[in-house]
């Protein structure tokens, strides 16, 4: 599938994609969106990279295993939601929340961690699933 | 605070299954960090059960919305047993992973699956919302399918594909009773359901839904007659997995069963009687198959049927000693079963074969050995004092009281079958001659192995002996244990309490 028109556009679709997954990411709280749709949105980017310009093209790209984002992405996500026991005293996965919104990315709350952990996880099984299922076909 | 310890297992697995991701190479580093993981949440399993204990329920609500908003997390004492019998078992299976799976399936990340089903397990006993335990029920269906299918062997994947659709069927059923049940009462939280359901002006449809749920639980505790996906798949993966699947997996759906059926659809008649017949009809096709088989495997396979059967129908008759009986055997059957498949790896680490026409003479080669392993199979049949015998008294006793003669002479049928299937065992593996074994080249002899790996193949089952015994000799503790357990579980108005105080 190495068409001159799907090259050039996966050249300019990868990194308007991945943009669009933080902005979904960002947007999630309160609003359609969040950290696993942000996170098929960006594989789906990486995928679009492989089918254009070759899966070895895009490993290339993304220098490490796509695999080794799932555990930090857990990391991420357990300590935030285990935060609110060892800050507050409070249940596990009780959102804490800055008190002033910062610009541009609003309020920061354990919620953004744990998506963003989510984010991580989502890309990482995502691209290990269909990047193994592409190595062997 | 202090009544959120009841999760410190489950967060412990979950902080260990993640770090031990971040060792995916590095074999030797995962099998210390398993076990130290595992041995640490026995420690904070056996805290909570203390603590539970002593003060009573434990409720929290995770993320700090109200009970019949939020996911409740509840303590009690029949959670917490569980959650201490899970400790003991995972921390036994651990061990014993370390020296019986071989490398190529530790490569793929065996500990930290392992880990997470652990993890799922300690949720869906300490869960208190019905929907958060469909949750826990697919961590542990997605966890047990990887450890389950790992390492690819024909045979394995085929008993994977059976174990997998018919558990995936059960959660369906399971979902589709969930559904429901919401639309009927909306709520999900299982202390408001237990209060709302007999408002329900549609009575009808909530025996439809009891039925769903009881459906759904039976085919995830092998309840005769969609039991058959267990003895075809139990016997394919290593033995430390199946050892962790036949000790906590089919029990998982027994304890949702006793959960469901005393706090949320009580007096229902249909239910007792449909319990009771099928508990009779799981105890005879399970000790029924089990006698036949020429496998160990599958004969302990078909035995876990069996005794399933006799803990529905401790439910089934619903009084307080029956039900004393069911959570007691439940406590000992955890244990034993555990160690029957740890045994049934010790005998291939032994002989290379688990096939009763090929084994023999293991008394006479490793007469220490045997013994030990005669503890566990022993327990199992229920020779006084060993720790099977006391259950089935109280349950013999339920029975008979109650005038239920079938149930009385299943269980009295049960126990022999099953004395003739381990004393076939017995004879055939321990004290018949054995003929000489051809052995792949490849296969290492139990002698060939170095003391600290000899070791981790009989410290494990040594110290679920030490418990099995003490389950048998400490008896009058356990049925303590099971006594208060049973007064809780028929107490729905002190649970509603502890949820919504």
């Amino acid at each position: 599938m190495k068409t001159i028109i799907l090259r050039t556009a996966s050249d300019f679709l990868l990194p308007v994609l991945l943009l669009f997954s933080v902005f979904i990411l960002l947007r999630g709280h309160y609003l359609p969106g969040g950290g696993f749709i942000g996170g098929l949105v960006a594989s789906i980017a990486f995928v679009l990279d492989a089918f254009a310009n070759g899966l070895e093209n895009t490993k290339k790209l993304l220098k490490i295993h796509p695999g080794f984002l799932m555990p930090f992405g857990l990391v991420i996500s357990a300590v935030a939601a285990i935060s609110p026991i060892i800050f507050t005293g409070q249940p596990i996965m009780t959102g804490l929340w800055a008190n002033d919104p910062i610009p541009v990315i609003g309020s920061i709350g354990s919620a953004l961690f744990f998506d963003t952990g989510v984010y991580l996880i989502v890309i990482g099984a995502s691209l290990t699933i269909i990047f193994t299922i592409s190595e062997s076909a | 605070m202090n009544e959120q310890i009841i999760i410190l297992p489950l967060l412990l697995h979950l902080v260990f299954s993640i770090s031990l991701m971040f060792f995916w190479t590095n074999i030797k580093a995962q099998k210390v960090l398993s076990i130290t993981g595992s041995f640490l949440a026995m420690c904070a399993s056996i805290w909570v059960f203390i603590y539970v204990w002593d003060n009573g329920i434990q409720t929290f609500q995770a993320g700090n919305w109200e009970a019949p908003f939020g996911i409740t997390f509840v303590g009690d004492t029949l959670a917490s047993i569980l959650v201490l019998l899970t400790g003991i078992t995972g921390f036994a299976v651990s061990i014993f992973a370390a020296v019986s799976v071989i490398k190529a399936r530790l490569r793929f990340g065996f500990y930290s699956v392992f880990h997470f089903l652990l993890m799922g397990l300690n949720g869906a006993f300490l869960t208190g919302d019905m929907f958060n335990l469909y949750v826990w029920f697919e961590i542990i269906i997605i966890s047990s399918f990887v450890l389950i299918s790992l390492g690819g062997e024909k045979n394995q994947l085929e008993g994977a594909v059976k174990y997998f659709t018919l558990n995936f069927l059960a959660s369906m059923i399971f979902l589709t009773g969930l559904g429901v049940l919401y639309g009927l009462t909306g709520t999900l939280n299982m202390a408001d359901l237990s209060q709302k359901i007999p408002l329900v002006n549609n009575q009808a449809l909530v025996d439809v839904t009891a039925f769903l749920f009881l459906v759904g639980f039976g085919i995830k505790s092998a309840v005769f007659p969609l039991y058959f996906w267990l003895p075809a798949s139990y016997h394919t993966p290593p033995s430390a997995v199946s050892a962790i699947f036949s000790g906590l997996l089919t029990k998982v759906g027994v304890y949702a069963l006793i959960r469901v059926f005393t706090l949320i659809f009580v007096n229902d008649s249909f239910i007792e009687i449909m319990l009771q017949s099928l508990a009779i009809l799981t105890i005879f096709s399970g000790g029924i198959g089990a006698i036949i088989q020429k496998n160990i495997r599958k004969v302990f396979s078909y035995l876990i049927i069996c005794h399933i059967g006799f803990m529905i129908g401790g439910l089934g008759l619903f009084t307080e000693v029956a039900m004393a009986g069911a959570i007691f055997y439940l406590i000992h059957d955890i244990v034993v079963k555990t160690n029957l498949f740890l045994v049934s790896g010790l005998i291939y680490r032994l002989k290379s074969t688990t096939s009763l026409d090929r084994l023999g003479g293991i008394y006479k080669s490793y007469p220490k050995l045997s013994l030990l392993m005669a503890i566990p199979l022993f327990s199992l049949v229920g020779i006084p004092p060993l720790s099977g015998f006391w259950p089935k008294l109280s349950l013999l006793l339920a029975g008979f009281n109650e005038g239920n003669y079938w149930y009385f002479g299943a269980v009295i049928f049960g126990s022999l079958l099953t004395l003739i299937a381990i004393a076939h065992v017995w004879a055939k593996a321990f004290w018949e001659d054995g003929k000489e074994i051809k052995k792949s080249k490849k296969f290492i002899e139990f002698n060939q192995l170095r003391k600290y790996q000899k070791m981790q193949y009989v410290a494990p089952i040594v110290f679920l002996a030490i418990v099995s015994l003490y389950i048998g000799f400490g008896a009058e503790h356990i049925q303590q244990v099971s006594l208060r357990i049973a007064n809780e579980v028929f107490d729905k108005q002190a649970y509603f309490d502890a949820v919504f105080k």
